[in-house]
């Protein structure tokens, strides 16, 4: 029988589609995985509603698992408790920046005090002498700012 | 599981919450490529492209009930048998009645979704409180152009107060209890519409008077419209809507 740290370490080799650095496991969106007799359970939660990644990352996530040996695979869907930035790990921030996206800024329990438009820091430069240019950007996820001294745009994952 | 008894009121509620927003979803996404700058046209596929993933979990929902297939029942629906409310299917218009229309729906659904939060039926309480997550930015953004329009120039204003005069007799029925939605009430799973109207205009009201627009004489001026009825447009929508997927029903996508 699979050892649920294997699944979980098989998990950390699927990679978000739209953001392909950055892991399932880092992402925060796996909640629980369970082991019994020929069956395999993964649980995930959705970071955006309406992302069009969620039934590729659903697919892979399934894929990862059957490579293992699992026989019956299944990936269920639960809403609650619903998806927050917060859950992305220190490590997948990092990955973040790397990719050139502004990790989200943080905000700690109460979610309706999350200040959406703090300073973003621009991945390439550092620096914080940057304006938000809009809200929505190219994926559901992603904001798009404005450097002034790269001079140039770049994006932030929205916090949520 | 739910009471047998309510299944049926549920599943209606369930598909005039979906309905809402798919059609809402799709004039939206009539303006790809039409927005008036880029960064606008980014924002609104994107609000767009949110509400159809909303409608997809209340759809879901009422595939958990009824069994329905979310993609029969969104493509092979006639317009007779939708149950969204008009203000949705009205033509896009310019593109402060589509900020303005935007901006009471979302106002509308904050408000619906903060009392759905505490629902008695928790996969209803628990869709409520993962949309409400990502609704903030909705709201936010169609604030924002609100006052731009409203207290922009004389042009603006002119067709942000336009657009409201026609809207707001609309809205209301975002708020008109269904059949069987006394039942819901009394079962503590929904909560009462009745009062959630209020909720809104004291949310409304005095943010479009901020934004320099008259609101429109409050005495209904039309008797209130069941969500069975719907205006020509939504005919024209769904002839675009389901035109692809009709041509071949078995295909598999």
């Amino acid at each position: 029988m699979l050892a649920e740290a294997d699944i979980w370490r098989a998990l950390e080799a699927v990679m978000d589609p739209e953001i392909p650095v950055v892991s399932v496991v880092e992402m925060g969106i796996i909640r629980a995985v369970a082991v019994s007799a020929g069956e395999v359970v993964v649980t995930m939660t959705p970071t955006f509603s309406g992302c069009p990644a969620l039934e590729v990352m659903r697919r892979d996530i399934a894929a990862a698992v059957r490579g293992l040996g699992a026989a019956r695979v299944t990936v269920h869907t639960v809403l609650h408790p619903p998806w927050s930035t917060e859950w992305i790990s220190d490590a997948g921030r990092e990955k973040l920046r790397r990719f050139g996206l502004a990790p989200p800024p943080r905000f700690s329990g109460d979610p309706a005090g999350v200040a959406f438009f703090d300073l973003a820091e621009c991945p390439r430069c550092g620096s914080t002498r940057t304006s938000l240019r809009n809200a929505f950007g190219p994926t559901l996820c992603r904001m798009i700012w404005y450097c002034h001294d790269c001079q140039d745009a770049f994006e932030q994952f929205k916090a949520l | 599981m739910i009471d047998p008894t309510l299944a049926a009121p549920l599943a209606d509620r369930l598909l005039a919450m979906a309905d809402d927003e798919l059609i809402l979803a799709h004039r939206n996404s009539e303006w790809a490529g039409h927005g008036p700058i880029l960064e606008e046209d980014i924002a609104f596929a994107n609000i767009a492209l949110d509400e159809m993933g909303h409608a997809a979990i209340w759809y879901g929902l009422r595939g958990d009930i009824t069994g329905e297939d979310t993609d029969r029942l969104i493509f092979f629906r006639s317009a007779g048998h939708y149950r969204n409310a008009q203000i949705v299917e009205l033509p896009r218009g310019d593109w402060a009645f589509s900020m303005l229309r935007q901006y009471l729906f979302d106002a509308a659904e904050s408000v619906w979704l903060g009392q759905l939060a505490a629902s008695d039926y928790a996969p209803l309480a628990q869709a409520a409180a993962k949309i409400a997550t990502e609704e903030r930015y909705h709201l936010r953004h169609t604030s924002l152009w609100l006052r731009r329009l409203g207290l922009g120039t004389a042009e603006s204003h002119a067709r942000l107060q336009a657009a409201l005069d026609t809207l707001w007799p609309y809205a209301r029925q975002l708020f008109a209890p269904l059949p069987g939605d006394a039942a819901l009430v009394a079962a503590g799973i929904l909560p009462h519409p009745a009062a959630l109207a209020h909720e809104w205009h004291g949310r409304a009201r005095p943010y479009l008077a901020e934004c320099g627009l008259i609101l429109p004489d409050d005495a209904p001026s039309r008797r209130d419209i069941p969500r069975t009825e719907h205006t020509e447009h939504l005919m024209d929508l769904l002839a675009v809507m389901q035109s692809v997927a009709r041509l071949d029903p078995t295909a598999e996508w």
